[in-house]
């Protein structure tokens, strides 16, 4: 093996490729570099490539010709409506994960928390295992909820036909994130993303900043519930009567350095606590049976606040909370940093300011508009140029998801689960990024060794049939290529995985390793190859440099 | 000639032209120099430093807890609490690790924390993992802001590595930390495909940038791995772990060790220390994971032998359990906890930090033991005297206002 890979880099200086430098110094196409105006433009299959990498989550067999057909900007558009695209098959499969389509009460009562005394039980010797498996069955414990919505996330990504509305919900939710197994957020994600991301994710943004705001979800996972005036006492009577609650500047801080302004968006300290003050009593009514948003009139501060020079006057009550979040939604630095995250999630790492400027400036004018601001970035010679072309390393949800859907595998909810998990395995629990940034959207976050070596095995053992819920074929790929022909072979299989565009160096690697007794079987007296291993070939195309990137 | 020989030939050429890869040669001299070695240790949950190293001579201790203090020590008598100092006592559970603070090699520091008042697990891990006590946007980990600023340029992949499915908080940041679930699952799971081959050639092949160096620093690693068969180093001097993540963890952190492959900075986490419900005392919850902490520490320093000279084990929680027992027989979410050094040059055989006492009015907020030890204080003295790391970017806009504890001589 190691004789073959020396080999090829043999090849590569011949042809005058040049033998690549140890470490990992920048080069062409690395991470951080800026695009600049005026460079070459893509061709046109590579630019379709290029919008399935990244307004969808990577092609399937055929797609290309498919929004070739159409025309890639008629193709954009309808992407943008996503309610005029038919996705029947995808709602069928999510059918079986019953926990979807609860409400937070009914959530609340079908998966219920195990009893304490029972655990004290447990630990004392006088119930077994077993005896408390019987009294909470894994499908009815509340980590179940979770689960399926991992499960859903899998499916959806691979399945839909709404690509780019799964994208932007991706999007959303990790820049409005909360952490599924904080407290009771674990009842209350799956209606969080249903009611709150998914709804709004190709909407304006003022509308998903206020929905999340009042979403117990976001209320728990930030501990806004809590945050009372100063002097406030929790009412006797109650488990916690008596206790002083006091300000909690925990979500106050978060909405303004994560959701809008930006770390530098321009608030100070005082900021914080002013709009800490706004928002208290926007609370959570019975957190453990009801989980609904609720105001509390008696832990709200009455008086006056001054948030980013603007006046709110006393007496406000619940109005508080909303005006702040007129105040910070209008604001030119939430418009820059919300074009920021957008640029750098279809562009590049390192968003070149000229395009951050023009999206930018679409917020401004259309309100926070998140269709206008999308077409503003797919109309830019800065989405387009050779510079961005496959510049982003995939998160490993993207590339999971990338990987099924490039060898045209099917997979049910069952499969799923496996799917999730494997995103699990290379680094991205799904709905688990505990801080509130969410998880990073750049390169140095996911490129590590254990990482790499869980794609590897993740391509091998897909695309070797190992998972037995995800239906792989690798064989169908390339019907209709001679089998004796290995280079016949690989043609067939590089276009329907990556489209037919793979690089000079991944084609010269491949086509080489053709001559691998392992990959193409020779018959006995060595006149020619009889076979060629495709699952694994197809393996070494997912698991290459070149498809961790979009 | 055939095609075949000809490749062959090919790769001879190169191999004589190019030598090993780089860092196998920068490795190399590094194991000479035998390096230091840091292993962090997270007990995740909030353990109760209050039965982990007992304050038996603090007279509010016992009266706060009706079911779960533990008994004074007693020479003699087992499944006692063991005296350090006439004060403090060690968990009967962590017996194993009293002939290493005999041989001074355990240093103890009590009432240690955050000065964040956080008594959510969540933002309390996150505070001590980025080092940033109260500030949420810290993109890194301290450890890998210690990685940072090891004073040899990185010599191996092996340099920083986690032991589990992710990387820590701790460990995040550019610095090509390994995340590995197990030593032998480092590995490409290619069975007879042929595909190792395949991925060596293709990241080699590709441009250089950090994508396909760390494919090929990676694919580098696994070789490096399997030649130094570390997955089969058993462990030496007669050491037994306990059976259990941890006793794993800190297992193969010792064959990383003894593999000489260039390891610096390791992390490994333990489970289970939320003990809201039935916590117990000489025996019971708290006691068997601490029998398996504690085991597993003891195995791991009789493991290495004299190479702990070269190493220390520090331990970690993100805050300590109430003072006072709660209505289930457990503890809820308190302040300060007790904190391990152990190994290389550690004074030890000492329990370090002012102690603030247990009476409701010495505590903190009326209920918890109060931090007198910034826990930022023991990190930054461990990686500075320990890895010979400048402090000032461990801990973002804080600067120490008390005296060093003068762990290190």
């Amino acid at each position: 093996m190691r004789r073959l890979a020396v080999a090829f880099l043999m090849l590569g200086a011949l042809t005058g490729g040049g033998v690549p430098a140890s470490g990992a110094g920048p080069g062409p196409g690395a991470l951080g570099e800026e695009p600049t105006r005026g460079a070459p433009p893509l061709a046109d299959d590579r630019r379709i490539l290029h919008v399935l990498n990244r307004l969808a989550l990577g092609p399937r067999p055929g797609d290309l010709e498919r929004v070739r057909a159409v025309g890639v900007d008629a193709w954009i558009e309808r992407q943008l409506h996503p309610e005029t695209i038919a996705d029947a098959a995808t709602e069928r499969a999510l059918a079986t994960l019953a926990s979807l389509r609860l409400s937070i009460p009914e959530a609340l009562r079908d998966y219920p928390r195990p009893e304490p005394k029972l655990r004290e039980k447990l630990q004392a010797g006088q119930l077994t295992r077993q005896e408390m498996m019987e009294l909470y069955p894994p499908e009815k414990r509340p980590f179940r909820i979770t689960a399926e919505l991992q499960a859903a996330k899998m499916l959806r990504a691979v399945e839909s036909e709404r690509q780019l509305q799964e994208v932007m919900v991706d999007f959303w939710f990790n820049h409005f994130n909360v952490f599924a197994a904080k407290g009771d957020v674990r009842w209350y994600v799956a209606a969080y993303e249903r009611d709150v991301i998914r709804p709004n994710a190709l909407g304006r943004f003022p509308d998903l900043v206020r929905a999340s705001a009042r979403h117990p979800a976001m209320l728990f996972y930030l501990d806004n519930w809590l945050s009372a005036r100063p002097d406030f006492t929790v009412p006797a009577g109650g488990p916690k009567g008596g206790r002083k609650a006091g300000l909690n500047e925990n979500y106050a801080r978060e909405l303004m350095e994560l959701h809008t302004l930006g770390v530098d968006g321009g608030y100070t300290q005082a900021d914080v606590t002013e709009v800490a003050r706004a928002f208290t009593g926007w609370s959570i009514d019975r957190p453990q049976t009801e989980g609904r948003f609720a105001f509390r009139p008696r832990m709200h501060d009455t008086g006056e606040k001054v948030v980013l020079g603007h006046r709110i006057p006393a007496g406000g009550g619940q109005d508080d909370g909303e005006r702040v979040l007129a105040i910070l939604t209008h604001h030119p630095a939430t418009a820059r940093f919300i074009a920021t995250k957008l640029v750098r999630r279809f562009v590049a790492d390192t968003p070149p300011p000229p395009l951050v400027q023009r999206v930018a400036a679409t917020y401004l004018s259309t309100d926070g508009d998140v269709r206008a601001m999308l077409r503003t970035i797919v109309a830019a010679p800065e989405f387009v140029s050779a510079e961005a072309y496959r510049a982003k390393v995939k998160t490993p949800f993207e590339f999971v998801a990338s990987a099924v859907r490039a060898l045209g595998a099917t997979v049910d909810a069952q499969g799923a689960f496996d799917l999730a998990r494997a995103s699990a395995e290379i680094g991205e629990p799904l709905y688990q990024a505990q801080p509130p940034t969410g998880y990073p959207d750049r390169a140095e976050a996911w490129v590590n060794s254990g990482a790499l070596l869980a794609r590897m095995n993740f391509a091998l053992a897909l695309a070797r049939s190992r998972y037995p819920r995800v239906a792989v074929d690798p064989g169908s790929l390339v019907t209709g290529a001679d089998p004796r022909s290995p280079d016949a072979v690989l043609d067939r299989l590089l276009a329907a995985l990556v489209a037919g565009q793979a690089s000079a160096e991944t084609r010269a690697v491949l086509t080489g390793e053709l001559t691998n007794p392992q990959i193409t079987r020779l018959t006995a007296e060595d006149r020619g190859p009889a076979s060629t291993d495709v699952a694994t070939l197809a393996a070494l195309v997912l698991g290459s440099p070149e498809f961790q990137r979009r | 000639m055939n095609r075949r020989t000809f490749l062959r030939c090919g790769a001879c050429a190169l191999v004589a032209l190019g030598g090993p890869p780089r860092f196998l040669v920068r490795t190399a001299a590094a194991t000479a120099a035998r390096g230091k070695v840091l292993v962090a240790v997270f007990q995740r949950g909030a353990v109760d430093g209050l039965s982990m190293v007992v304050p038996h001579g603090d007279p509010a201790y016992a009266a706060a807890r009706q079911t779960i203090a533990l008994r004074p020590p007693k020479r003699g008598e087992a499944d006692r609490a063991v005296d350090l100092d006439g004060f403090f006592a060690l968990h009967p559970g962590l017996a194993p690790l009293v002939p290493l603070w005999e041989s001074r090699s355990l240093a103890i520091v009590h009432a240690c924390g955050s000065p964040d008042t956080t008594r959510s697990h969540f933002d309390a891990q996150d505070y001590m993992e980025s080092g940033s006590p109260g500030v949420k946007s810290t993109p890194d980990g301290w450890l890998a802001r210690a990685v940072k600023g090891l004073p040899q340029p990185k010599a191996s992949p092996f340099r920083a590595v986690a032991l589990g499915p992710i990387l820590p908080r701790a460990l995040q940041g550019d610095v090509g930390a390994v995340a590995m679930a197990s030593l032998d699952r480092f590995d490409v799971r290619a069975g007879d495909t042929g595909a190792r081959g395949g991925f060596e050639a293709l990241y080699a092949r590709s441009v250089s940038d950090l994508l396909s160096g760390t494919g090929r620093e990676t694919l580098e690693a696994v070789k490096m791995l399997r030649s130094a068969d570390a997955a089969r180093i058993p462990p030496a001097n007669g050491a037994l772990y306990p059976r259990g993540p941890f006793g794993e963890s800190m297992r193969q952190i010792a064959q990383l060790i003894k593999a000489n492959i260039g390891l610096e900075v390791a992390f490994a986490d333990m489970q289970g220390w939320d003990t809201h419900v039935g916590q117990g005392a000489e025996q019971g919850q708290l006691a068997a994971r601490l029998r398996e902490f504690g085991g597993a520490l003891a195995a791991f320093a009789q493991d290495l032998g004299d190479r702990m000279a070269d190493v220390v084990v520090l331990t970690m929680s993100e805050f300590g359990r109430t003072v006072v027992e709660n209505g289930n027989r457990g503890t809820d979410h308190g302040h300060a906890t007790a904190m391990l050094a152990l190994g290389g040059g550690v004074r030890g055989g000492r329990v370090y930090g002012r102690w603030p006492g247990l009476a409701r009015e010495q505590r903190f907020e009326g209920r918890d033991l109060a931090v007198t030890t910034d826990f930022r204080t023991l990190f930054g003295e461990v990686a500075r005297s320990h890895l010979g790391v400048p402090t000032a970017p461990l801990f973002p806009g804080w600067t120490p206002s008390r005296p060093p504890l003068g762990l290190f001589a």
